[in-house]
């Protein structure tokens, strides 16, 4: 299923083939990833509506079901709830689940399995019934979707106490934090881009950074569930997730041809939030703006300003700014891109601060 | 039977005593429970419960007073293990086991053992959507499940009749494709027979059964509910028919399996058993309070450490 420029080098230090680097979409990235874990672990398991023959609406379980039979990649009925409490129950019975909801609108039925079971079970049980669910969530707008198939979800997720969240913003990130996220213990929601998922980029499956961090470097030390300096720079700190990293590191290029040098910090992780790598970036910039897709109000820009705060506030040089969707509720395609932060908006955002000036 | 009729009551005393802030009581549904709960069989079978299911917990041998924990406030889904046990945590969002019993089923079909999961709920929970899914998701995967309906005739204070639309659980059953029976509920031969079947309908992969037991809640919702708010003592005694107990005790006088003397010794025991169940209970300390961080997640975070260790530094009783 793979057109590879497999390289022939050395191997690794494991002892491992190397793989080398391949172009590919973060669709196809997701499905490779996806792939390797069932055949890594035959106890994981895929499935939701439409992931076993027709390999999900947007191809991410293509042709696994073929690969590895009907009794790990499987379809079903069309009730979010039922393959969320599905996914309890298949856990208690040492399964590792990788449910999919089909887009981020449909997790909304099924919250009383994440919040109420799936994110307490661990908990209630004392640790005997861990949850190793890894939920994938097409998520966030940008495809001018029809309502209810484009939120920003990751408030709610991340406010609710033993849930982990991720959100990959390219390829490379995407491969390498879902065979992440689809080995740990404890429930991991995965929300994916959708508007990125045909954009191509480099995955390094070699890298020796566990987190994904190509050159295997990043004030974050490579820790699995760090963030992650994705531009370095002097003058400002963008903090973003998901398909808003790819468009602040344009804003980044636009701003650098204004003599302005933006560093893009990719939050990766959601929940935990890895503070020592916002707090380094943000001590060196001494400024920071927060870019996100969802409502303002009680956003996670809220959360990323108040720990800015917090750790950085000796050195900062201005209020934390936020660029966010508003709190409206989600607009059709014609509004999107008035919704969405903007280049434009962003950039201002970013002019605000640099040009804050104390009273 | 004796010994859970014998624990209940003595639970609700506990409440009055002040030993426990509350208790959900089971009174009146003791051949439902005991006459399932004993079918099941634990070296393969996983039930699924949801808070009224002591009777169910005891036939299966589950240690009552980790089971009775979670009615001490001690933690929330008791502190029995599931594992050994067989019985999952305690739950209270009612139809959203009945999911988890679903996929613990197919798990079993993955797997090619021959385990049932065995999902308690009642008439009120079947109102939910999840039970449903769950309904629909065992039919179309012919999951091994038994949906084990206790219709104990009222969802706190409202009738079946308020609840049920078409008045039967049993009879949902149908449009999904999967065979029910519908049984008396106060007979505890009844229940053994009738669990024992679909057990084995289950086992040998035929796919879910549904089994609405038909009894009736002769006490409170739980000891803060006052039934006297919607419906009368007559009401309750015409309604409530004969005592599972003490029809079971006719029937095992008049085929002559016991006598006086069982019925003495049954109760003795019982009594042993309260008294050790209290003690257990009573010398139940809190938890540590770490445990509250530290059984969260299985690999903790940094943010969760921090709060951990603020907590410690600004509680006195660590």
């Amino acid at each position: 299923m793979s057109n590879s420029i497999l390289e022939s080098g050395a191997a690794m230090a494991d002892g491992t083939p190397r793989r080398g680097v391949e172009q590919l979409s973060m669709q196809q990235a997701l499905n490779r990833a996806l792939d390797e874990v069932l055949a890594g672990n035959p106890k994981s398991l895929v499935f939701g509506e439409d992931c076993g023959r027709l390999g999900g609406v947007f191809r991410i379980t293509d042709g696994l079901q073929a690969k590895h039979g009907t009794g790990r990649v499987f379809d079903t009925p069309l009730a979010e709830s039922g393959i969320l409490g599905m996914s309890v129950g298949l856990a208690m019975a040492g399964f590792h689940p990788i449910p999919e909801v089909q887009f981020d609108g449909f997790a909304y039925p099924a919250i009383n399995q994440i919040v109420c079971q799936i994110a307490r079970m661990n908990y209630r049980s004392r640790g005997t019934l861990p949850m190793p669910i890894t939920l994938r969530v097409p998520s966030f707008g940008g495809i001018r979707a029809p309502e209810h198939h484009g939120e920003s979800l990751e408030a709610l997720f991340a406010h609710v106490p033993g849930l982990k969240v991720v959100s990959p913003s390219n390829p490379h990130e995407a491969y390498h934090l879902l065979k992440y996220a689809a080995t740990r213990p404890d429930p991991v929601i995965f929300m994916e881009p959708k508007s990125r998922y045909w954009q191509k980029g480099e995955v390094d499956f070699d890298s020796a950074d566990p987190s994904g961090s190509p050159d295997g470097g990043s004030p974050a030390g490579g820790a699995p569930t760090g963030a992650k300096v994705m531009r370095e720079g002097r003058h400002l700190t963008v903090v973003a997730w998901g398909a808003m990293v790819a468009r602040c590191l344009q804003v980044a290029g636009l701003a650098a041809e204004d003599g302005i040098d933006v560093e893009v910090l990719d939050l990766r992780w959601l929940k935990p939030i890895d503070e020592a790598a916002l707090a380094a970036s943000v001590r060196k910039t001494r400024r920071a703006v927060v870019v996100h897709e969802a409502p303002r109000t009680s956003g996670l820009g809220a959360e990323v300003a108040q720990l800015i705060t917090q750790n950085c506030f000796d050195t900062l040089k201005a209020p934390v700014e936020r660029i966010t969707g508003f709190d409206v509720p989600y607009p059709s395609g014609d509004l999107e891109d008035e919704y969405i932060p903007n280049i434009d908006r962003i950039l201002f955002g970013i002019q605000r601060v640099l040009e804050y000036r104390r009273g | 039977m004796v010994a859970v009729r014998h624990l209940d009551t003595s639970a609700i005393g506990w409440q009055r005593q002040g030993l426990i802030p509350g208790y959900a009581p089971e009174l009146g549904q003791e051949a439902a429970q005991v006459g399932s709960g004993y079918a099941v069989d634990t070296t393969r079978d996983f039930v699924f419960p949801t808070y009224r299911e002591m009777g169910v917990a005891r036939a299966m041998g589950v240690d009552m007073v980790a089971y009775m924990s979670t009615h001490k406030a001690t933690w929330h889904g008791g502190l029995y293990n599931p594992l050994e046990s067989r019985l999952a945590p305690i739950q209270a969002v009612v139809g959203g086991s009945v999911l988890h019993a679903v996929g613990w089923a197919h798990g079993q079909t993955l797997d090619q053992t021959d385990g049932v999961a065995m999902a308690y709920f009642g008439d009120g929970a079947s109102s939910q959507g999840d039970v449903h899914e769950a309904m629909n998701f065992a039919a179309v995967m012919k999951a091994p499940v038994v949906f084990f309906v206790q219709n104990n005739g009222w969802a706190i204070s409202v009738p079946a009749e308020r609840q049920v639309a078409g008045g039967s659980v049993a009879a949902r059953a149908a449009g999904y494709g999967l065979p029910a029976l519908r049984i008396d509920g106060n007979d505890v031969v009844a229940v053994v027979d009738a669990t024992r079947r679909a057990l084995a309908h289950a086992r040998a992969g035929h796919g879910p059964v549904l089994i609405e037991a038909m009894t009736y809640r002769r006490g409170p919702h739980s000891t803060s509910d006052d039934p006297g708010r919607y419906r009368s003592l007559n009401e309750e005694r015409d309604d409530a028919g004969e005592d599972p107990l003490e029809r079971f005790r006719k029937r095992l006088l008049a085929d002559g399996v016991a006598d006086e003397a069982f019925f003495a010794e049954a109760l003795a025991a019982a009594k042993a058993e309260e008294e050790h169940v209290r003690a257990g209970i009573q010398s139940l300390g809190s938890r540590p309070g770490v445990e509250m961080f530290d059984l969260v997640f299985q690999e903790t975070t940094p943010a969760l450490q921090a709060q951990a260790a603020n907590w410690r530094e600004e509680s006195e009783h660590v």
